[in-house]
C-alpha cells in the first residue's frame, strides 16, 4: 500500500514533469515540426509512437502485412451543427496526421493525433496553428466507440458471460455447492466480501455497497489485463484519464449521497476541537472530500499507463539501436516489467475498490464517544 | 496534454456502460451468488448448531444414566441397610420376648413351687395332727400299761419324727 503510494507519486511526478516539458518548452512548435520531419525521413520516433499506443483511437489497428494495414473499423459519431453525423472510421483509411478529409452530413472531418475536427466551412485541408495543434477548425462534440469503448464493451461482455454464468451454476447445484466457473468466481467474490466490504464499511452496512465494489473490482481488473494483452494492445482504457474519472465520480458520488450527520459534522464542523480548530479545518475537510476521489483517478491513470509506457519504451530500444541485438534484452526487460504490470492488474483493481469501501466506511460510519 | 485531459466521448460511454454492467450485474450475478454462498453459510452454521446441541444432548443423556445408576445404587445401600436394621431388630425383640416369657415361667414356677410347699407344709401339719393324735392314742394306751414306758414311748415317737 505505502510502496504503491510512494510508486504512483514517483510516476506522477515523472509524468507530469514529462508532459510539462512537452507542451510548455519554446520549443514545443518546433519538436512538432521535428516530429514530422523524423517521419518524412521515415525515423523512428519513440515518444510519437508510445503516446499513439497509450491513448485512445478511433479505428482498431490490428497489424500491419507489407505497406496494407488493417484493423477493425469503428463507428464514429459526432453532434455538429448539422446535428448528428455518423460514419465509419475506414473513411480515414489509417490517417491521423490530418491528410485524409471525410466529408459527411455537410461537413468536412480530419483525424488529427486521434482527434476528430471539423474544418471551418470554405477551408479544404488542415492547417496547423503555431502551438502544432489545427487551426482552422472547430471540434465537434465526440461520442464515437473508439478502440477503448469497444473494448469496454468486449469486457462488459466477458463479465456477464462470467458471472452470470457463475450465478447460474449455483441454481442448478444442489445446496449452493460452487462448480465449474462458479468455484472460480467465488473465492474472489468472497475476498471482496470479507477482505474488502466488511473491515471497511463493518458487518452492518456493507451488505448495500457490495454490488458496487464488485462490480468495479471485476471491471477495472479484466480491463486491466485486457490493456496488457498484445494483439489487442493499446486498448488502454483503464489507464485512460476519462475512464479513471468516471470511476472516481462514480465513488465520490455514492460516498457523498451516503454520508450521515455525524460525516458531515466532521466536515463542516469538527467535533472535539476549539471553535477556531473549527473554522481552520472545515476548508481543508471540504478539500479533502474531493481529493479522495481525485487520488483514485490519478492512481489508476498513472499505475496503469506508466506500465503501458515502460513496456513499450523498452520496445522502442530495439528501434532506436536499430538492431536486432538488443531485442533479446528488450523482450526480457518488457517480460519482466509484463510479470510486474499482471500483478499491478490485481493490485490496482484492488486498491481502487478497497479505497472506495474506505470512503464509503467513513462516511456511514457511527461515532460514538470522542 | 492529450493524456491527461478526458474525453468527453469515453466519460459518455463508460458511465453508461458502467451503470448497465453495474445494473445486470446487481440482478442477475450478485445477488444470486451472494444469496447462495450466504444461504449455505448458513446452513453449516444450522448444521453445526445442530450437531452442537446433539452432542450436548448426548452428554446430558451420559449425565443423566450416570445420575440413575448413582440413585440404584443408594436405594439398594438404603435398602440393604433397613434389611440389616430390621434383622437387628427382629433379633433384639425376639430376645425380649424370650426373656420375659422365661421370666414369667420362672416366676410361675417359683409361685407353684411356693404354693406346693405350702400345700405340703399344710399336709406335713395335718400328719403330724394325725401322728400326734396316734401318739396320743398310743401313749393313752401305754399310759394305761406302764407309766415309765409311755414316756419312753413319747420320747420315741418324737425323736422319729422328723419336721422336714
Amino acid at each position: 500500500m505505502n510502496l504503491s503510494a510512494i510508486r504512483t507519486l514517483f510516476l506522477g511526478i515523472f509524468l507530469v514533469t514529462s508532459f510539462a516539458s512537452y507542451s510548455q518548452n519554446e520549443s514545443s512548435a518546433l519538436e512538432e515540426t521535428l516530429l514530422e520531419e523524423n517521419e518524412k525521413e521515415n525515423k523512428f520516433d519513440p515518444k510519437s509512437m508510445i503516446m499513439h499506443h497509450v491513448k485512445d483511437a478511433y479505428g482498431f489497428h490490428i497489424i500491419d502485412i507489407g505497406e496494407k494495414k488493417y484493423s477493425i473499423s469503428l463507428p464514429i459519431i459526432l453532434w455538429t451543427d448539422n446535428g448528428l453525423t455518423t460514419f465509419m472510421s475506414s473513411a480515414f483509411d489509417h490517417d491521423y496526421y490530418g491528410n485524409v478529409v471525410v466529408e459527411s452530413n455537410g461537413g468536412k472531418f480530419v483525424n488529427y493525433k486521434e482527434k476528430i475536427y471539423q474544418l471551418n466551412p470554405g477551408e479544404d485541408t488542415l492547417v496547423k496553428g503555431e502551438d502544432g495543434y489545427p487551426a482552422n477548425t472547430t471540434k465537434p462534440l465526440d461520442i464515437s466507440i473508439t478502440k477503448n469503448v469497444f473494448m469496454m464493451w468486449v469486457s462488459m461482455l466477458v463479465l456477464f458471460l462470467i458471472f452470470i454464468g457463475a450465478a447460474r451454476k449455483y441454481k442448478k447445484s444442489e445446496n449452493f455447492i460452487p462448480k465449474g466457473i462458479a468455484s472460480f468466481v467465488e473465492p474472489l467474490v468472497l475476498f471482496i466480501r470479507d477482505e474488502v466490504a466488511i473491515p471497511m464499511i463493518g458487518e452492518k452496512k456493507y451488505a448495500r455497497y457490495m454490488p458496487y465494489l464488485l462490480t468495479v473490482f471485476f471491471f477495472i481488473w479484466l480491463n486491466n489485463i485486457f490493456g496488457l494483452i498484445p494483439i489487442i494492445n493499446g486498448a488502454n482504457l483503464t489507464g485512460n484519464i476519462a475512464f479513471t474519472l468516471t470511476m472516481a465520480t462514480f465513488t465520490f458520488i455514492i460516498t457523498t449521497f451516503s454520508g450521515n450527520k455525524s460525516y458531515w459534522k466532521h466536515i463542516f464542523w469538527m467535533p472535539g476541537v476549539p471553535v477556531p480548530m473549527k473554522i481552520f479545518l472545515m476548508p481543508i475537510e471540504i478539500v479533502g472530500m474531493f481529493t479522495k476521489p481525485i487520488s483514485l483517478m490519478i492512481r489508476l491513470f498513472a499505475n496503469i499507463t506508466a506500465g503501458h509506457i515502460i513496456i513499450l519504451a523498452l520496445m522502442s530500444l530495439i528501434f532506436i539501436f536499430n538492431t536486432v541485438a538488443i531485442a533479446p534484452v528488450s523482450v526480457a526487460f518488457s517480460l519482466f516489467i509484463i510479470v510486474i504490470e499482471i500483478v499491478v492488474t490485481a493490485i490496482q483493481a484492488y486498491i481502487f475498490t478497497i479505497l472506495s469501501a474506505l470512503y464509503f466506511g467513513m462516511a456511514t460510519e457511527e461515532h460514538e464517544h470522542h | 496534454m492529450d493524456l491527461v485531459t478526458p474525453g468527453f466521448g469515453l466519460v459518455f460511454w463508460t458511465a453508461i456502460t458502467f451503470l448497465i454492467l453495474l445494473f445486470i450485474l446487481k440482478k442477475f450475478a450478485w445477488k444470486p451468488i451472494l444469496g447462495a454462498v450466504s444461504s449455505r453459510e448458513e446452513s453449516i452454521k444450522d448444521a453445526l448448531a445442530a450437531a452442537e446441541a446433539a452432542r450436548r444432548e448426548m452428554e446430558n443423556l451420559q449425565a443423566d444414566n450416570e445420575r440413575i445408576l448413582q440413585e440404584a445404587r443408594a436405594e439398594r445401600e438404603a435398602m440393604l441397610k433397613d434389611a440389616r436394621d430390621m434383622k437387628n431388630k427382629m433379633i433384639a425383640d425376639a430376645k425380649e420376648d424370650a426373656k420375659q416369657t422365661a421370666d414369667k415361667m420362672i416366676a410361675q414356677a417359683q409361685e407353684a413351687i411356693q404354693s406346693e410347699k405350702k400345700a405340703a407344709i399344710a399336709e406335713l401339719k395335718g400328719q403330724v395332727a394325725s401322728l400326734s393324735l396316734e401318739i396320743a392314742e398310743k401313749v393313752v394306751k401305754q399310759e394305761l400299761s406302764n407309766k415309765g414306758q409311755q414316756e419312753k414311748l413319747v420320747e420315741d415317737m418324737l425323736g422319729k419324727a422328723t419336721l422336714n
